[in-house]
């Protein structure tokens, strides 16, 4: 009784899943080849690095993703039953080792193929000229520290912190060597120059993170994170937190400006004499 | 309703008259099963509430509602429901009903064993399981309400209390409360399952005629022994360093709201992350390789065929159990943890793609050449490995550490882990409770109902989770109460539209399924015959529902493997793995 209903119904269920299958791969393939949302364009070599790997990977991914969705509609269409017999099989071992090893390359192969742009952020560290730049992720504000004209930075002190005063990371003011230090909730960088971001945290892990840079690092409190980039493209680009750190975190923004070398120095000089 | 009176007669197999012994406090792994699939189905609906709570806010966050104090969600809120959403999922959801649900029902019958090794010890996981959930539950009512750290509750946020938020006051510590003793349950059921899979294998059922099912049920429990117990250590780690003033996890120095932490020193707030995610990366699996072993069962059931490469199954299942312990740091890529091991990390995570393929392969190779029967089990199950694939493939993006320089803690990461550890984990339960329901209760479930809540939910979860890839590489980071205060986030608002109105469509089309599941439970078609499936495992060579000692005292002896099907010379299209070789009829 109930075997005979489905053997009636099947050939539309069969059909209704095959079509649902075709469709919702071709439109996400079109989205995703589309580019209707996309990353925005990347501002450092590195980037553009990551983007190739991005753009490999996803023709790897995409292409076993239409194999196996489409190779699950046709055997749901195509073995639907209608009145014939199953065949008889348990498998077969060249098959088997021959799509294991397929796999193992293809994977393996992408993940070592990405080692580079993973090794250019994180093997190495930032070059000798680079412009140190000190950033402090607190609930629910960022402050950016550049060393000022004697290139150290000044001491700080936990008990110092006071955000309402208008020393949020706490710096000592008997330390010579923080006199000249500038302390700002913005961030200026000259284009074409390596930075050396030094990430720390006063509370709880945050994470930096700039869509055009293409990286995201935490800032774990206890920890000193060093990460370096050299941004290419003059524009205001936005810093959001992307480590859950309490009820402010969705706001927890910021700004980082890439500039060309003159106007850096403006700003640097226009801080410094804000903060006097 | 399940009758325990035509028990063997075995001493202690005798079923219990009184209603406290027989349906509560009971040591029959069925009555537990079931008990364990009623948490679970009441959890589900609470997880869901709270995430339409939250579609409901992400979708209109400035339109007003009644049941908001001044009519709108607060960012505290916000956090209070998504903690609890991922928790009550992920533990209550996807790690009891699976394994501890179904597992517990069937793992024994299917390999022909009375019950479980140790009944009164599965009575006592059950009960330490309802315990854990009701403090968890209890957070939302105590002041400051439910935590708002995440379902991975990264200290600091998570170990410095009530100054690192509201929530994260007695909300957090009855959560970290909640879990251990959640952890001290799991690892009792894992135990049990690992001893009597061992243990009371009945005669014939050899370790390669064992269903899938059972292996997976039986990979899942070492996991989850060798899981917990990290798991429980650091719940008390981070317990401690609340309640007890220790700095296992809090460093030194650290100002909060201009207030200096001077009672804490020496801590490191990796290690938390390091131990949790050696629990949290076995945890998806726990989660998804029971959905794995009833997918390919029904597989080969319903295209009435053998499962395609059952050795290489086997072996599958066991290299993704044990992979699965090797590549928890890529989680950990953005954290501050040297370079160096998330290169071996991610190597490693890709390898883990491979059995996860053999996998897919051998699911088509199963409908290859079958004769596929299209009831709801089968359904469901068929979307269980589109969804795999679908969710699985976006996991090698996120394994290279330097692409997820880019999508770490964003959509792209929801849309990955919803669609491979929920949704996917949630059609295997679909698809078991379809097939096994005559079997546990002697009735259907309305394949009508059901052929409605098949489509409405599969094509509603693509339409939920696919959009959520492309908010993640917009750049959109996940946790996020509102997009208003950063600039790239506004023009994304109509997916979050798209996306909120979709979830309302699906989480609709679950009240179809807790109609059905009432309904047929009183008044679905009967399951006269033992057999209604034409299956071959053992426990449908007993009534339905099954007597209170499964067997009636006799201990089945097998002959076959699990997937004898469409055998050729033979009469039937199945060979019940019960059958004595001479009964098997000839074609």
């Amino acid at each position: 009784m109930l075997r005979r209903q489905e053997e009636r119904g099947s050939t539309s269920v069969a059909l209704a899943m095959a079509i649902f299958l075709v469709l919702m791969t071709v439109v996400t393939v079109y989205i995703f080849m589309a580019k209707v949302w996309w990353f925005p364009p990347a501002i450092t070599n590195l980037g553009h690095e990551i983007d190739a790997q991005f753009v490999r990977t996803l023709l790897i991914t995409g292409i076993v993703f239409v194999a196996a969705q489409f190779g699950l509609a046709i055997a749901v269409y195509k073995f639907r039953d209608h009145g014939q017999k199953a065949t008889y099989f348990e498998g077969n071992n060249t098959m088997e080792i021959l799509w294991t090893l397929a796999t193992v390359v293809l994977f393996v192969g992408l993940g070592l193929y990405a080692r580079n742009a993973w090794a250019q952020v994180h093997f190495v560290g930032a070059s000798e000229g680079a412009i140190p730049i000190e950033l402090t992720g607190q609930q629910f504000a960022w402050n950016f520290r550049y060393p000022g004209p004697d290139g150290k930075f000044g001491r700080t002190k936990p008990e110092l912190v006071s955000a309402s005063t208008g020393n949020p990371i706490g710096l000592d003011p008997t330390d010579p060597a923080s006199k000249d230090d500038i302390v700002s909730p913005v961030a200026a960088v000259p284009a074409g120059r390596e930075v050396e971001l030094i990430l720390r945290s006063q509370d709880v892990t945050h994470s930096f993170y700039v869509r055009e840079l293409r990286l995201k690092q935490d800032a774990v409190p206890g920890m000193e994170i060093h990460i370096h980039f050299t941004a290419n493209t003059p524009g205001e680009y936005e810093l959001a937190c992307a480590e859950l750190c309490g009820l402010g975190h969705y706001r927890m923004h910021s700004v980082v400006t890439v500039m060309s070398e003159a106007d850096y120095e403006k700003w640097l000089k226009d801080q410094a004499a804000a903060n006097q | 309703m399940v009758t325990h009176e035509d028990g063997g007669g075995h001493g202690h197999h005798q079923a219990p008259s009184g209603f406290i012994r027989k349906y509560v406090f009971s040591i029959d792994h069925k009555v537990i099963g079931i008990q364990y699939l009623s948490l679970a189905l009441f959890s589900v609906f609470v997880g869901m509430a709270l995430s339409a709570l939250m579609r409901l806010h992400l979708g209109w966050p400035t339109a007003k509602w009644f049941f908001f104090k001044g009519g709108l969600m607060t960012p505290e809120q916000y956090l209070a429901l998504m903690t609890m959403h991922g928790t009550i999922m992920v533990f209550m959801v996807l790690t009891t009903a699976p394994q501890s649900g179904f597992g517990n029902y069937f793992l024994p019958i299917q390999i022909g064993a009375a019950d479980m090794a140790f009944p009164v010890l599965n009575m006592l996981s059950f009960w330490t399981t309802f315990l854990s959930l009701l403090v968890m539950i209890a957070a939302f009512f105590v002041t400051g309400g439910a935590p708002i750290g995440g379902w991975t509750s990264y200290p600091p946020l998570s170990a410095l209390g009530e100054m690192a938020g509201p929530g994260q006051g007695a909300g957090e510590t009855l959560w970290i409360i909640g879990l251990a003793i959640f952890c001290g349950a799991s690892l009792m059921g894992a135990l049990n399952f690992i001893t009597t899979l061992i243990d009371l294998r009945a005669k014939g059922m050899t370790l390669g005629r064992l269903p899938l099912t059972c292996w997976t049920w039986f990979v899942t429990a070492i996991l989850g022994l060798l899981a917990f117990g990290v798991l429980l250590a650091a719940c008390i780690l981070l317990l401690l360093d609340r309640v007890a003033g220790t700095s296992f996890f809090i460093p030194g120095g650290l100002v909060v709201t201009d207030q200096v932490v001077t009672w804490h020193k020496g801590g490191s707030p990796l290690l938390w992350q390091h131990l949790f995610w050696f629990f949290g990366h076995p945890e998806v699996y726990i989660a998804i390789l029971p959905g794995m072993g009833v997918a390919s069962h029904l597989l080969s059931t319903f295209s009435r065929k053998p499962v395609f490469g059952y050795r290489a199954m086997v072996g599958a299942v066991c290299g993704i159990g044990f992979l699965g312990f090797c590549v928890w740091g890529h989680h950990m890529f953005i954290s501050g943890m040297s370079p160096y091991s998330a290169f071996a990390f991610s190597i490693l995570t890709m390898t883990i793609g491979v059995p996860s393929a053999i996998k897919t392969f051998n699911w088509l190779g199963t409908l290859w050449g079958g004769k596929i029967q299209f009831n709801v089990a089968m359904l469901f199950a068929l979307g269980f490995v589109s969804l795999f694939v679908s969710g699985g493939l976006s996991g090698l993006f996120l394994a290279q550490p330097s692409l997820d320089l880019y999508l770490h803690d964003g959509y792209f990461v929801v849309a990955h882990f919803h669609l491979i550890m929920g949704v996917a984990a949630i059609f295997g339960m679909f698809a078991g409770m379809y097939f096994w329901f005559p079997k546990m209760f002697g009735r259907f479930l309305s394949e009508g109902i059901g052929k409605v809540h098949f489509w409405l939910t599969f094509v509603g979860v693509y339409a939920i989770f696919m959009p959520m890839h492309f908010l993640g590489l917009a750049g959109h980071p996940r946790r996020y109460f509102d997009t208003t205060a950063v600039g790239f986030l506004g023009p994304l608002q109509p997916v979050h539209v798209f996306i909120s109105v979709a979830a309302f469509i699906t989480i609709s089309a679950q009240f179809l399924f807790l109609f059905n599941f009432f309904w047929s439970l009183k008044a679905g078609k009967e399951a006269k015959e033992e057999n209604p499936w034409h299956a071959t495992t053992l426990e449908w060579s007993i009534p339905s529902p099954p007597p209170h000692d499964n067997f009636g005292g006799v201990e089945p002896v097998v002959y076959h493997g699990p997937y004898e099907f469409s055998v050729p010379g033979a009469a039937d299209d199945y060979i019940p793995q019960h059958l004595a070789p001479n009964l098997v009829r000839k074609a």
